[in-house]
């Protein structure tokens, strides 16, 4: 078994949850992760100041993209407040696999958008 | 396997980081397109720098500080010597991107204006991209670029049609391709920018390191190169440029060790090439340099350009096995540099990288500086193995194992 490239993280890279467009969406955010030149988007739909659903599009790697598509099941129905919230330990964990210093910013790229398309902080999530 | 041609090199030994060991693994280094290994001696040519000869350049009467003169100015004509440029005009900067920046405003600023064009290819790093950017920006000026084809070439009579509208004022491009290792004609190219009466600007990061490169044929107005990628340190780069332009331009930093003298309102500038090395210089590194450049004079790059261009066709062949590899870039080694660029359908280049890691090959992934070009390719990024004189058949195996292994990873 391979530690990082775990089986249900491959799942979801090769099928990705929640990834392509959403219209109409009610907020929206785009972020580029400069060392690889990935991109990932995010559309959402917002319901009683919660998230009543979103999709990701873009390219990436393994990493980002399993990180993205296990996210997006967590975001769904996530308060926008909670969602301003979440920091990078609360990605790691739910991804489940050891990140090294290089590939964190593969892990976190999905957060900084989510975040970003909520609150309009564009940090990287600490 | 296949065996590769008969000129290889063997001096793996003259470089001790290959001494090491990884987890009990050899090192396995294909990415000297980002920065070489460097030999024993440049090292050692560091540390007695550093050791018996340290002091400041251009300024002490002691003993010690001449020995210091005398080791950068040795440093500079060896330099000058292995490009057959001339010491006066071979500015030792901090790398390629400081050379360019300095063209960029120091000449770019003098002589690029309204309604004049700055054309570079869509193949260059950005490196040899943004500072033309800022420059038209500013100066009101077009930034124009020169196709590449599907083989990842340029075409001479783009160009021409390109000179032909008559406001190209400066045309820079790369010698070598950093993502598709493409080498340009740069002869032909030059000839016909300076026809047309514009300025040519060559960036060498990847040519000189592999290939002789004899400025006097070249005619490039100017030319630039660091020395971290051909074995020497990091810190240093050099521009040559042409006497009369380098002459007339305007400093690019200013402060000391480039003035003649300074009253409280103004200043007069330094000869050539002081006028251009503002502030105590890369000393230690210029030496450093010095004996690496020394070092590949005494492999022959005759002989460092069959090496690496019989591994890089080797690599090419041994690649297309993996299946679902795709090379960019030029198909024959006999028409590109020592590196390839390559995507592996079903696994991103990041996770690429990351796989060939565990078979303990040091590999690049990414989009190599030259985000333009991605695009034009069609790709996000790419994974990119590159060779250097130290390489051998048997790290393009590892390699292509690796690549095999990490398909079985994904599940391919």
């Amino acid at each position: 078994m391979d530690d990082l490239y775990r089986d249900y993280i491959l799942e979801h890279y090769k099928r990705p949850k929640n990834f392509g467009e959403l219209d109409p969406h009610d907020l929206e955010a785009l972020e580029h992760n400069p060392l690889c030149g990935d991109e990932l988007g995010v559309h959402i739909r917002v319901r009683d100041g919660r998230i009543e659903d979103l999709r990701f599009h873009g390219h990436g790697c393994a990493i980002s993209q399993a990180a993205a598509s296990i996210a997006s099941e967590e975001l769904k129905g996530m308060s926008l407040k909670d969602v301003a919230e979440l920091d990078a330990d609360w990605m790691i964990d739910l991804l489940g696999i050891p990140v090294s210093a290089t590939r964190r910013k593969c892990a976190l790229l999905n957060l900084k958008v989510v975040r970003g398309a909520v609150t309009g902080d564009r940090a990287w999530p600490a | 396997m296949p065996p590769v041609a008969e000129r290889t090199l063997e001096v793996r030994a003259d470089f001790p980081i290959f001494a090491r060991r990884f987890d009990g693994r050899e090192l396995i280094y294909l990415d000297s397109g980002a920065t070489s290994q460097k030999p024993q001696v440049v090292i050692d040519a560091l540390a007695d720098h550093l050791q018996s000869h340290n002091a400041n350049v251009h300024r002490g009467v002691y003993a010690l500080a001449q020995e210091a003169d005398a080791a950068y100015e040795e440093a500079r004509q060896k330099v000058a010597a292995f490009v057959g440029a001339a010491a006066e005009t071979t500015i030792f900067t901090k790398n390629v991107t400081e050379a360019i920046n300095l063209i960029a405003y120091s000449w770019g600023r003098a002589n690029v204006g309204a309604g004049d064009a700055v054309l570079i290819t869509q193949m260059e790093h950005h490196a040899n991209i943004v500072p033309w950017q800022v420059l038209c920006r500013e100066r009101g000026a077009t930034l124009r670029y020169l196709e590449v084809d599907e083989r990842g070439e340029l075409s001479l009579e783009a160009l021409d049609a390109e000179l032909a509208r008559g406001d190209v004022r400066i045309v820079a491009f790369a010698h070598v391709s950093n993502v598709l290792g493409t080498i340009n004609p740069v002869a032909e190219m030059t000839r016909r920018i300076r026809a047309a009466g514009a300025i040519s600007l060559v960036d060498g990061a990847q040519a000189v390191p592999q290939m002789g490169v004899d400025l006097g044929s070249l005619g490039a107005d100017f030319y630039a190169w660091t020395g971290h990628k051909a074995l020497g340190p990091t810190g240093v780069g050099v521009l040559h440029g042409r006497r009369e332009l380098l002459e007339q331009m305007e400093p690019f930093l200013t402060g000391g060790d480039m003035i003649a003298s300074v009253d409280f309102q103004s200043a007069s500038w330094n000869e050539l090439p002081y006028k251009f090395e503002a502030g105590t210089p890369p000393i230690a590194e210029a030496v450093g340099l010095g004996v690496a450049v020394e070092y590949l004079s005494g492999l022959g790059m005759e002989n460092v350009r069959a090496h690496e261009r019989a591994l890089t066709a080797y690599m090419l062949e041994r690649l297309v096995e993996v299946p679902g590899l795709r090379v960019v870039g030029p198909p024959e080694a006999e028409h590109r540099g020592a590196l390839a660029s390559f995507t592996l359908e079903g696994i991103h280049p990041h996770d690429v990288a990351e796989l060939a890691d565990r078979g303990g090959v040091c590999i690049r992934a990414g989009h190599h500086c030259a985000q333009p070009l991605m695009r034009c390719l069609g790709v996000g990024a790419t994974a990119r193995a590159s060779v250097g004189v130290y390489n051998e058949a048997s790290d393009i195996d590892a390699l292509v194992s690796a690549l095999n292994a990490g398909r079985e990873v994904f599940g391919l």
